[in-house]
């Protein structure tokens, strides 16, 4: 490759609770073998995971018709994952502060703040139809 | 690792002992089958053992969270009991660590209960 790429993994996958897990363990082998330690690869596995529990339960809704994709990389300094649906798309904008009092006992509503909380660049950018979302990691140097 | 839960009563506290991971799917719904027997049992002084629940996601944190709440609509409490350090951290950051009563210790915890 010569873009800076050393490994690149490209997955299509079906809206259901198995992809969420596969999506983890993916990311945790991945960025295993891109040589970040045991707990950054194990969070970095955990927001892959959340950010595939959007697309397959919010996004996809379960519709055996549409599926998930998800792509990953690895560069000299970075892991960088990218999820996406085929679904209506969400505004990230209208998340509520999960940490504000008033949002502290919902049952939902923390997985976009875990992927903030644990990479270094979250962004989310509208398909049509669909979103993507993409996880960026920096290796420490 | 898939999730199970043992249920026991000591001294009019019923412990829900879990283990593995309370994720999106199967841990979810387990935990949350755990506590709502409890209370269709009318046992309304529960306390989670996650000792041995090495994993959760926001899933599962969301599953704690209604937990908490059912139990105290019907009039008793929820409790946790020895956080692994990964569920620690995530109530932590989510700040959910000062919502919920949380012991290391079992015999403190039980006690701490009003029965």
């Amino acid at each position: 490759m010569t873009d800076g790429t050393t490994s690149r993994i490209s997955l299509t996958l079906d809206s259901v609770i198995a992809t969420v897990d596969l999506i983890e363990q993916t990311a945790i082998d991945f960025a295993n073998r891109a040589g970040f330690d045991a707990d950054t690869a194990s969070n970095i596995g955990m927001v892959a995971r959340e950010a595939a529990a959007n697309a397959v339960v919010h996004g996809n809704q379960f519709d055996p018709a549409r599926t998930v994709s998800a792509t990953f990389e690895a560069s000299v300094d970075t892991i960088l994952i990218r999820i996406a649906d085929q679904g209506p798309g969400f505004d990230v904008a209208n998340i509520p502060d999960p940490l504000a009092p008033e949002n502290l006992l919902r049952s939902s509503g923390r997985g976009v703040f875990l992927m903030r909380a644990f990479m270094d660049e979250v962004t989310f950018r509208q398909l049509t139809p669909g979103t993507e979302i993409t996880l960026l990691k920096h290796r420490p140097q | 690792m898939s999730m199970k839960s043992k249920t026991r009563q000591v001294d009019g506290v019923t412990i829900i002992d879990l283990s593995g991971r309370i994720t999106l799917g199967d841990g979810s719904v387990i935990l949350r089958d755990a506590v709502h027997e409890a209370l269709e049992r009318g046992e309304t002084n529960i306390l989670l053992n996650l000792g041995n629940v090495d994993y959760i996601d926001s899933s599962g944190i969301g599953e704690l969270v209604s937990a908490f709440t059912n139990v105290r609509a019907a009039g008793g409490s929820l409790k946790l009991l020895q956080l692994t350090k990964k569920v620690h951290d995530l109530l932590q950051i989510t700040k959910l660590y000062t919502v919920f009563d949380v012991h290391d210790d079992e015999a403190t915890a039980i006690g701490s209960f009003t029965v």
